[in-house]
């Protein structure tokens, strides 16, 4: 019998350069305006990432780390407290993916925008306060600077530092596993589903 | 961990298996799906050559982008046209049943599914909607998910998920005069915080909350996202079999309600059930509140001094400086008598029958301010008919309000009704985030229904108290 998550990669390990997005309850209107979901797709998304942070009223722009040259080439985001607060949307994931963001680092993240993001394949991983502004300001005077996130050991990686962050620990199995996108997982399981729903008063037959 | 609470027998009754990576397989009763959150997960089902495993258990219906004013088809935005058009055709492949505008069913998501008597106690339910929590009001265990979810649940009738903690929070005592479920909750989220809840799902117990009719409990479970809980519930009880009993699905199958009964009384919590942790309420002490910043938790209550930042926690210091710069408050001030320019009574919190009934009482022999815009959004077709019947449709078009067909509209301005400009608006909704509306310096101050009546006939942010109601015929 084939394994059915062998087509899905692990992720223990991301490697890229830093992009600080700062301030607490950033949500997931900040990270993708509605009017931006008027779509059936999720391509292209990535283009209107933080889009009312990043344009005024005339589509200038305006001071926002997505903007700036030389963070262009940046994957790792690096965020404060409650970030991706508010709706359901995976849109807001979809668009930091579709950007270029890998893997992100945090002081806390919303429930189901953690969950989203592990859907898509992209850790999200914490660490206290004070750790985490140092990471921010080290970005900021380091944008080329090389971050390690291991997911596996649960450690960030840059210049001379290495911390200990946390990860989620069915986060941590399902991505270093390979086994984050749970469809193929769980359809595998068609006996057990039959049995539950047959064992619950309220469901009816499906014929 | 908790023992013996609703959340964690209703889980147990659904737990398919452990996975690997040590999530729960949960069956899901209910998913409710909307056209702006499924259209990608049935590309991505297509993808894989997967069929929708129980269309049975699958309830759809347009709410997000669809018009308020004029619902002609095709619509006249493109974009929304065309995602109505994808929903039709994925429901009509998959045989899914959709309750769309021309069965005089449609409305939110979170309207109609107790309308309509799917949503019922021990049910798990799923949508790819952040507002699911809202049916928790049964005692379901139901949460929003995101669209790579929603594939899993159209795929496989199941979900992966991580059990959470329970917290309980018990609202001791009554509610005062004009003090409503909205502002219970909004004073759960302004104590807790807005991530608070994380990691949690919330049981909210107590005699206010008993005492409570569905559709109060509903705008109650509604808001626990804003507090950072994905989830939360009120245990069954009389007034929850009450309103299931005069609901489509049981008045068509009476059988079904005595065969039913004993399992939702089995998910009740035990009295001597564990929490993870316990909070506790007066409602006596509560006030009308009204937010003053850009979270959900930047409350206050209508009488009472917007905090200075500096005296709030040290992670909630930025936000509040933020949001006061962009709502231009100032610490020491109240909110009374903040200007507005339009009120929006609606959104998936407030825009049932008896919200709009008390609202009613208020605007009835009044008129809306000149300066203000204001309309009524009915959650649903259903409550818009019963409205026009019961005469509150010309109460509030009288009173100068513009009465609209259902949808969530202005609550998170995906069709045409938005926030213009820096605009300020008294809502009935649940987000008071930046953008939010429609307009990315607009303005929103989340309030409960009469209040938002209140502010359209002062043209500012008023307390409902000082306002005589009137009797409706």
């Amino acid at each position: 019998m084939s394994d059915p998550t062998e087509d899905i990669p692990s992720v223990d390990y991301v490697e890229g350069s830093g992009i600080p997005i700062r301030g607490n309850d950033i949500d997931t209107d900040q990270i993708i305006p509605a009017r931006f979901m008027k779509v059936v797709t999720f391509d292209g998304l990535g283009e209107f990432a933080f889009f009312d942070l990043r344009f005024d009223d005339e589509d200038e722009e305006k001071d926002h780390p997505f903007n700036e040259q030389r963070f262009q080439d940046s994957n790792v985001m690096v965020v404060n407290a409650n970030f991706g607060c508010g709706s359901s949307r995976e849109h807001a994931p979809q668009a930091l993916m579709r950007w270029g963001i890998d893997a992100i680092i945090g002081e806390s993240f919303a429930e189901i925008f953690a969950g989203n993001c592990l859907a898509l394949g992209i850790p999200t991983v914490t660490a206290d306060h004070e750790t985490i502004n140092a990471l921010q300001q080290w970005v900021d005077d380091n944008p080329d600077g090389d971050i390690e996130v291991d997911v596996r050991a649960e450690t960030v990686t840059y210049g001379n530092n290495e911390i200990n962050v946390s990860v989620d620990r069915a986060q941590r199995e399902a991505l270093v596993e390979g086994n984050w996108d749970t469809t193929a997982l769980m359809k595998a399981n068609q006996n057990a589903i039959q049995e539950t729903a047959d064992s619950l008063p309220y469901v009816e037959s499906a014929d | 961990m908790s023992q013996g609470t609703l959340y964690d027998k209703v889980w147990d009754r659904h737990k398919v298996t452990t996975l690997p990576n040590g999530q729960d397989q949960l069956f899901v009763g209910l998913h409710l799906i909307h056209e702006v959150t499924s259209p990608q997960a049935f590309g991505m089902l297509q993808e894989r050559g997967l069929e929708v495993a129980r269309p049975d258990l699958t309830h759809a219906t347009v709410d997000h982008i669809v018009p308020t004013a004029n619902q002609d088809r095709p619509y006249s935005d493109d974009a929304a046209e065309t995602m109505m058009a994808e929903l039709e055709e994925n429901v009509r492949d998959a045989g899914i049943q959709f309750s769309d505008p021309t069965t005089g069913d449609q409305g939110i998501v979170h309207v109609i599914g107790p309308e309509q008597g799917i949503t019922q106690p021990g049910k798990t339910i799923v949508c790819g909607d952040s507002h699911t929590s809202t049916h928790g009001a049964f005692g379901a265990l139901a949460f929003g998910i995101g669209t790579s979810q929603i594939r899993d649940v159209l795929a496989t009738q199941t979900i992966a998920m991580e059990k959470q903690k329970v917290r309980k929070i018990q609202v001791d005592g009554e509610l005062g005069e004009g003090v409503e479920a909205k502002d219970v909750v909004l004073e759960i989220i302004r104590r807790l915080g807005t991530e608070g809840g994380v990691g949690y799902v919330y049981e909210y117990a107590g005699e206010a909350i008993e005492n409570l009719d569905m559709e109060g409990r509903m705008s109650i479970c509604n808001m626990s996202i804003e507090g950072g809980a994905r989830a939360g519930y009120v245990n069954p009880d009389e007034t929850t079999y009450e309103w299931l009993e005069q609901t489509d699905y049981f008045q068509e199958h009476p059988e079904k309600f005595d065969e039913l009964k004993p399992y939702w009384e089995s998910i009740r919590s035990d009295a001597d059930a564990e929490y993870d942790d316990v909070v506790h309420i007066d409602a006596n002490e509560l006030e009308p509140v009204v937010t003053w910043g850009t979270t959900p938790g930047q409350g206050v209550g209508i009488h009472d001094p917007i905090p200075a930042p500096e005296d709030l926690a040290d992670d909630k210091v930025d936000t509040a400086r933020r949001a006061q710069k962009h709502m231009r408050v100032e610490p020491g001030e109240t909110m009374e008598g903040y200007d507005i320019d339009v009120a929006f009574l609606g959104s998936c919190t407030n825009a049932r029958l008896p919200d709009l009934r008390r609202a009613a009482r208020i605007v009835k022999g009044r008129q809306v301010d000149d300066d203000v815009r204001a309309m009524v959004v009915p959650g649903s077709q259903r409550v818009q008919r019963q409205a026009e019947e019961e005469g509150l449709k010309d109460v509030f078009e009288e009173a100068g309000f513009d009465w609209r067909n259902a949808g969530c509209s202005m609550c998170l301005g995906m069709n045409e009704d938005q926030l213009e400009g820096d605009e300020a608006c008294a809502s009935s909704s649940n987000r008071n985030f930046v953008g939010r509306q429609g307009s990315k310096d607009g303005r929103t101050v989340l309030m409960n229904p009469r209040m938002v009546a209140a502010a359209a006939i002062t043209g500012e942010v008023s307390d409902v108290r000082d306002l005589k109601e009137v009797n409706l015929a």
